[in-house]
């Protein structure tokens, strides 16, 4: 049982309809660096396991060959973690460190991110992962101009798989999908789907190294600048998902900067798609590494050391809808050292009577 | 934080520093932590004063927010916070409302 992590990393395998989501999960089912982990599907019939099974479980739950155990959600996620976690701790199934979800192809996926900090059980066992979205060679560029979900999926990943790309006619609508892509989520790690790669491990390894090191990319920071809002012909785009970067070379005050991000996640959460970013925090000799997805953020990891002459802090956002040069101007009002700290107002630092008498 | 509701199910919010391995950590000291409360409720404070409200630390464990007639809502943490603050002030407590950035500019000039 030692080989259990405190918390379980939730990987999250989404994609448009029918941009291959299900042929990538076949692929990888039978691949056996997927032996310690548990994979949750829509239905079994949809990936065809006959020939992979070992032993069936119950009537939700199969083991395979790789060592994997498979799963189909019927009713609620919450549940059928929970199933999978009592299952695990009676040692009814092999003691899985990880778990991937497939999730629909229309869903948002942030509602499933959303369960498992929210569920009084899952929290205390499980964390949330990497996102893996596939996109589409050949209509993904047509989904992305169409379809709110597809861009929220391309926008929160943290891996993009390009799938079909061999069925691409040419190399142009592919180069065109993948600086789209760029412009969308700029510091998501890029897949071309073959029929061997990309393999279980580049997916879902481990998630919070692979976090924190693609934080800074050659060019010395996590991410280079994302580029405008057009599209390949130069015309604005008419999807309202944008990226920008937020950069300060004041030091962050922690506090306010906590005070600033939820205040705007709880008013703005659900056009928020990813906040990403490192901050150079005031009293703090170290970089630290905020990530967030909508609502949630995940723990701040403290990074080893600045990238090479660089010591300021730069956050990228991606929004739906919101304008930048208000967040930005908001940020440095708000969040920036020196300015939360010093002035307390004196109305506000009155104690609160009624709160203090008994 | 509950992220549908906002209120339900409390747990370790993310400003919070939880002695887990790679969390923000600064504040692993009871002393440091309880500055940090103290700081956050001077830098809530800074936010609050323009709706009219103020938040207080309740015996190191909660807060209290109050608004100035005196209807008062006790919070776990940040993540309770902007949901109780907006339902106390009747209107939503937005950081990209123009006002509230001048407002905030206007303090921290001063």
């Amino acid at each position: 049982m030692a080989d259990i992590p405190a918390f379980t990393p939730v990987h999250l395998l989404t994609g448009f309809l029918g941009s291959g989501k299900t042929t990538l999960l076949k692929r990888l089912l039978a691949d056996p660096a997927l032996a310690d982990t548990a994979v949750m599907i829509n239905e079994f019939g949809e990936v065809g396991l006959d020939h992979h099974l070992v032993e069936r479980i119950d009537d939700t739950m199969v083991l395979l060959q790789s060592g994997c155990v498979c799963c189909t959600v019927r009713g609620e996620l919450a549940e059928a973690l929970r199933d999978l976690h009592s299952k695990r701790e009676r040692g009814l199934v092999p003691p899985f460190t990880r778990v991937v979800i497939e999730s629909t192809g229309l869903a948002d996926p942030f509602p499933v991110l959303s369960t498992l900090k929210s569920d009084p059980v899952l929290r205390h066992h499980f964390r949330a992962g990497s996102v893996v979205t596939t996109v589409d060679a050949v209509n993904g560029l047509a989904q992305l101009e169409t379809y709110v979900e597809s861009n929220r999926q391309a926008a929160i990943a943290d891996r993009i798989v390009v799938t079909k790309a061999d069925l691409c006619a040419g190399s142009a609508g592919l180069a065109r999908l993948l600086s789209r892509l760029a412009e969308l989520n700029p510091d998501a790690v890029r897949h071309i789907a073959t029929a061997d790669g990309p393999g279980a491990e580049a997916l879902f390894g481990d998630d919070a190294a692979h976090r924190a090191a693609k934080l800074q990319s050659a060019s010395g920071f996590y991410c280079d600048a994302p580029a405008g809002l057009v599209t390949a012909d130069g015309t604005p785009h008419q999807a309202a998902i944008s990226s920008f970067v937020i950069a300060a070379d004041t030091p962050v005050d922690w506090t306010g900067f906590g005070v600033w991000l939820t205040m705007l996640l709880n008013r703005h959460g659900e056009r928020v798609l990813r906040v990403k970013g490192m901050l150079d925090i005031e009293g703090e000799d170290r970089p630290v590494a905020v990530h967030g997805v909508q609502h949630l953020v995940h723990p701040p990891v403290h990074m080893d050391a600045w990238p090479a002459g660089e010591r300021s802090s730069r956050i990228v956002f991606i929004v739906d809808g919101l304008d930048p040069n208000l967040l930005k101007r908001s940020f440095n009002a708000f969040a920036l050292a020196g300015k939360a700290a010093d002035s307390p107002q004196p109305e506000a630092a009155e104690p609160v009577r009624n709160a203090q008498s008994p | 934080m509950c992220s549908l509701c906002g209120v339900i199910g409390g747990d370790q919010h993310w400003t919070d520093a939880a002695a887990r391995p790679g969390v923000f950590t600064r504040n692993v000291e009871r002393l440091d932590r309880r500055r940090e409360r103290a700081r956050r409720v001077v830098a809530v404070n800074r936010v609050l004063a323009a709706f009219g409200m103020s938040l207080s630390d309740w015996q190191g464990s909660s807060f209290v927010l109050a608004t100035r007639t005196g209807k008062s809502e006790m919070i776990e943490d940040l993540g309770h916070l902007w949901p109780a603050a907006e339902r106390l002030a009747g209107r939503p407590c937005d950081p990209l409302d123009p006002a509230l950035i001048a407002r905030m500019e206007s303090v921290s000039d001063g």
